[in-house]
């Protein structure tokens, strides 16, 4: 590779990750301002106009909090544990592609970090990893009840990883590529995965709740019925790293979806734009860069709608939440892959 | 470059996994295991193998190595629920002959072995990718493929036979 090409990498990786954190730190304040519209309230908004520097206030008091830890605890990884749920969710957003490329000065600019042909793997296996954090964080504290919620956690997400890796093969079968460039380049202009896969979608979805520990699947930290969960023993920036990685997810997850199954950078009459500019290179960077903005508009779409489901629907019980994840999403995703595998011979056949 | 990364992954590798081995606490064990298969999954990148890694993480760290600690977790709360385990001198000793001994038998089976080099004309490099072993799995070793799934659903089956509640049988 050439050192121009790494160290437009270099930069491009240090953007992602920081427009990841921005857009974490601001689905914080965006949370607040949402529930307070749906609940007939004003919100956050004392901190700088409008309250928009309450996500940095809020950071500021964590910050400043005593960082206690508990003296039976195995310190370690007591200290470790938010740390991975932290790595981890960053690392997901590597692979997602955020736009086409742009052509500077001849140099082809993809605007992905890593190109691997086997993304959806990587994501999905980054994404099995976020278990550990919880686990981890959990078993440390020494406290009966931080193993119980860690083990709640725990169980739940990997009950719904195998629904939504069920969901995922579905789009594998149609798109025949791991490579999640080439699964968003398939999907070019309005052709996208949602109009073939709207079932598959709707598993999918309700797995991305369930993954990232939003209501109505938000058991792992249900104080009202339950208890605190695997942090009832965080606190300070330690809890917020654990919050704050819940963010992330949510980020990432709305950016997989969004990829996955709503054309990622692709939008409608695309095509028409491209060649009402004369200039091809020209053109190609003009269609590119309303890609990248309209694949924030999904994002953010995605983003919003979690906000929304929240401040409305009220949480699953336990024995619910398993029951929904095994005897109903896994049954209905296998459905959906026989579906998909029957219409693909279908139209093998008709064509 | 490479060679480097593959001296420090194999010794890390090696490191872990005696770290598995001579570590007191059951957790700390299994949290070592799961760094050794990363580290195996770091291999196998080396070997241009990248479905291979990404299966391995999501097969054995995102799966089984949680359901390992689940397990584990759960058996060690208290300190004081574990006996100390006291190993008598007698098997001390035997232990160390054992050991001893198989290394020799491993030392005199490798001494003559030659490593099969790599031909740079007729090597695919390609071959760890996804596309290729796709075609080699459902195309030239399907049966032993096929066979393997049933493998596991029979393995499936059992574990949900084992777990299924009697008629009568009360739980809690």
């Amino acid at each position: 590779m050439e050192s121009v090409d790494l160290i437009y990498k270099g930069i491009y990786i240090l953007a992602i990750f920081g427009i990841t954190l921005l857009i974490a730190t601001y689905s914080t304040y965006f949370e607040r301002k949402i529930a307070a519209f749906i609940q007939d309230r004003v919100g956050p908004n004392r901190a700088g106009p409008l309250g928009l520097l309450q996500p940095l206030a809020d950071a500021g008091k964590l910050f400043f909090k005593e960082d206690f830890i508990p003296a039976k605890s195995s310190k370690a990884l007591f200290i470790i544990g938010p740390g991975i749920a932290m790595l981890v969710a960053t690392m997901s957003s590597a692979v997602i592609p955020f736009g086409d490329k742009l052509i500077i000065g001849g140099h082809e600019l993809f605007l992905q970090a890593i190109e691997v042909n086997i993304g959806v793997l990587y994501v999905f296996g980054v994404v099995s990893l976020g278990v550990y954090g919880l686990m981890i964080g959990g078993w440390a504290s020494n406290n009966k009840f931080s193993l119980l919620g860690a083990i709640r956690a725990a169980s739940q997400n990997i009950s719904y990883e195998l629904a939504m890796g069920l969901s995922l093969i579905a789009v594998l079968m149609l798109s025949g590529s791991l490579s999640l460039r080439e699964i968003a380049e398939q999907q070019h202009g309005f052709n996208w995965n949602i109009w073939y896969q709207p079932l598959g979608f709707i598993i999918f979805l309700v797995c991305a709740f369930a993954e990232t520990n939003r209501t109505p699947f938000d058991l792992p930290e249900s104080e009202a019925e339950l208890i605190g969960g695997y942090h009832t023993e965080y606190g300070s920036m330690k809890l917020g790293m654990y919050l704050f990685a819940e963010y992330i997810n949510i980020f990432v997850a709305s950016a997989v979806m969004a990829t996955l199954y709503f054309g990622a950078y692709n939008f409608p009459f695309m095509e028409d734009l491209r060649s009402a500019i004369s200039d091809p290179i020209l053109a190609n960077n003009v269609v590119t860069l309303v890609g990248v903005a309209v694949m924030f508009a999904k994002i953010f779409f995605f983003i919003f709608f979690f906000m929304w489901v929240r401040w409305t629907l009220p949480r699953f019980r336990y024995d619910q939440l398993m029951k929904l994840g095994w005897q109903i999403l896994i049954p209905l995703a296998i459905l959906n892959i026989m579906l998909t595998g029957g219409g693909i011979l279908l139209k093998e056949y008709l064509f | 470059m490479t060679e480097n990364l593959f001296y420090f992954l194999a010794s890390l590798t090696l490191l872990c996994a005696l770290m598995v081995v001579i570590s007191k606490n059951p957790v700390h064990s299994v949290l070592f295991l799961i760094i050794t298969f990363f580290s195996i999954s770091g291999h196998y990148i080396l070997l241009n193998a990248q479905f291979l890694a990404a299966v391995n993480i999501i097969v054995y760290a995102g799966a089984i190595m949680v359901l390992f600690l689940f397990v584990i977790m759960f058996l060690n709360q208290s300190k004081g629920s574990m006996p100390e385990m006291k190993t008598s001198t007698l098997s001390k000793i035997a232990g160390t002959i054992a050991g001893g001994m198989l290394f020799v038998v491993m030392i005199a089976a490798l001494k003559d072995a030659s490593v099969a080099g790599l031909d740079a004309d007729s090597y695919n490099s390609q071959i760890g990718m996804v596309e290729n072993l796709g075609l080699i799995l459902f195309r030239d070793y399907l049966l032993p493929f096929e066979l393997a799934s049933v493998l596991f659903l029979v393995a499936m089956v059992g574990a949900v036979m084992l777990g299924k509640k009697e008629t009568g049988e009360q739980h809690f």
